[in-house]
């Protein structure tokens, strides 16, 4: 065949395949937004459920998902962030930095549900916490650890050489430096981090339905069950409860998930125009 | 203290393991591996325990899922970093990272409302079918692996591509032959993630696979996923059935693990080449 021809074709299957999956995508938004944002009102948004979710709003599956998120990020933080900075200040390439980030790695890798199984075993059951807001944020707080201690590294490496140089020339010791310079530079990139950690606590719902469990009413305590938007929308979807608010409660997940995404970008965009500076 | 912190990281991975083990342990010696991996049989209340069928299950749609995930990813990935035109770049970006962080039972319930009617209506069958699941998740691990090969390709010295330019070959063939190859470990680990989240997705397979429990007779028939299993279960298991449900958890972690050590080694082997 043509060499032009063969060449053309392979470019046109390309663009083909890209837009196709392009249109797919923004498609499956499209719908849940088209169907789900009539369905979002005031109302809606603090209106308690009733009868099963069949009527009413989600109040409580809102606040649900706030009692599980905020604990878990603050609990992983400490650890993900004091990790990031044993291995890109402390460590000298060692065995155990091999170690810690092999394991960072693979807890990336390992799939929601065995974190709900371990979850489930050692909070749940070892720790007596039953199943409730407490032991899903735990969950969550180890699941979201790999992400908080990859963005975290990646930040605090990034912070320019000659600032910490300037500083030790000043005569300041290792820890004056860490806490006047690496951390102020390296502070946007790690709330990058944590961001993403709170986007993938809002969307978890394998892990919660096995520790947090699905109760609807309004948790009044972190040791009470409850469920998340993510755990309501499914049950509301796959039970064929109410299609509208199952709708409803979806478009209200993409758009917590696509503000997340926007202050990132943000954030993201502002560290690179600083970097070039 | 960032020691601390640091080594109780890597415990949390050592505890883990060590949970789920201990809890699973005990049934596969009791049931004996090969009956309890090649069983197909999955009878709690008759305490018969093989998972042969959900291997089976995992196995077929993460098979499928690539069929689909991988082609239309590397061309998607190739399209971003060398074809699309920047403002089209500047839409793709923001719109790939937002469709990743999608949650799971949103891309079920699509595949509910669109892929499963459409498959009982073509194709015949209940829909609820590793056929479903395919589709579904072939398009929920685009993401992963389009955003990871599209950095292994950017990433790229410069010097390959000119090189290969000012040989005289054309755009296309220094695509094919030599970029690509160059950002291959990149890429496959991405496809090996992407592979990962397939395989790992519990929610959306519950949704739309069916979940029935014997082995799979063609792409039309529902199966069940050694995910869906533990999720489907947990809620109600106790004594010897919950043991088994943390077994099953033991066979996916081991996969899982495998899958990561091969991604991680493929990194670390790109990172030396640059």
């Amino acid at each position: 065949m043509n060499l032009n021809i063969s060449e053309k074709i392979a470019k046109t299957v390309v663009w083909i395949a890209s837009l196709g999956m392009f249109g797919v995508l923004t498609s499956i938004v499209a719908f849940i937004l088209f169907k789900g944002l009539p369905a979002i009102s005031w109302s809606f948004l603090t209106q308690m459920p009733e009868k099963m979710g069949r009527e009413g709003g989600i109040a409580s599956p809102i606040a649900g998902t706030f009692l599980v998120t905020v604990p878990a990020v603050l609990i992983a933080m400490p650890f993900g962030i004091g990790t990031a900075f044993y291995l890109a200040e402390y460590t000298k390439g060692g065995i155990i930095t091999r170690a810690v980030r092999f394991s960072a790695e693979s807890l990336a890798g390992i799939p929601s549900i065995v974190y709900g199984l371990f979850g489930f075993i050692f909070f749940v059951v070892k720790l007596n916490l039953g199943w409730s807001i407490l032991s899903g944020s735990l969950t969550l707080a180890i699941m979201i650890l790999p992400t908080i201690i990859r963005t975290s590294e990646v930040a605090i490496s990034s912070v320019p050489k000659t600032y910490k140089e300037v500083s030790y020339s000043l005569g300041a010791t290792k820890w004056q430096t860490i806490r006047l310079t690496v951390i102020p530079s390296a502070v946007r990139g790690i709330a990058i981090g944590v961001i993403l950690a709170i986007g993938r606590c809002v969307s978890e719902t394998a892990a919660l339905i096995l520790t947090a469990g699905s109760v609807l009413g309004m948790p009044d305590s972190l040791l009470s069950s409850g469920r998340t938007m993510a755990v309501h929308f499914y049950l509301l979807a796959t039970e064929g409860i109410s299609p509208e608010r199952a709708f409803g409660t979806a478009a209200l997940l993409i758009i917590t998930v696509f503000f997340i995404n926007v202050v990132a970008n943000t954030l993201i965009e502002r560290l690179f125009k600083r970097v070039g500076r | 203290m960032f020691l601390i912190f640091a080594l109780t990281s890597i415990s949390v991975l050592a505890v883990i393991t060590g949970f789920i083990f201990m809890q699973g342990f005990p049934l596969i010696a009791d049931v004996g591996l090969r009956d309890f991996l090649f069983g197909t049989t999955w009878e709690p209340t008759r305490g018969q325990f093989g998972i042969g069928a959900m291997i089976a299950g995992s196995l077929a749609v993460t098979f499928g899922a690539a069929l689909i995930g991988i082609p239309v990813g590397i061309c998607c990935s190739i399209f971003m970093a060398e074809f699309a035109p920047g403002i089209v770049r500047k839409i793709f970006r923001p719109a790939i990272q937002l469709l990743a962080g999608i949650p799971s039972v949103v891309y079920g319930f699509w595949g509910i409302m669109f892929v499963v009617p459409f498959i009982r209506n073509y194709f015949g069958g209940p829909g609820l079918s590793i056929l479903a699941g395919s589709i579904v998740l072939g398009i929920m691990m685009l993401p992963t692996i389009i955003s990871i090969s599209e950095v292994a390709i950017v990433s790229l010295s410069h010097t390959y591509k000119e090189g290969a330019l000012a040989l005289g070959m054309t755009h296309w063939q220094t695509i094919l032959a030599v970029q690509l190859p160059a950002a291959k470990s990149g890429i496959v680990a991405g496809v090996i993630l992407g592979l990962g989240r397939a395989l790992g997705e519990t929610m959306a397979v519950i949704m739309i696979l069916g979940n029935a429990t014997a082995l799979p007779e063609s792409i039309l028939s529902p199966v069940r996923t050694l995910t869906a299993n533990i999720g489907l279960e947990m809620g109600y298991a106790t004594g010897v059935h919950r043991q088994a449900l943390f077994a099953t958890g033991i066979v996916l972690f081991i996969i899982i693990m495998l899958l990561n050590i091969i991604a991680q080694h493929l990194t670390n082997r790109g990172d030396m080449i640059e």
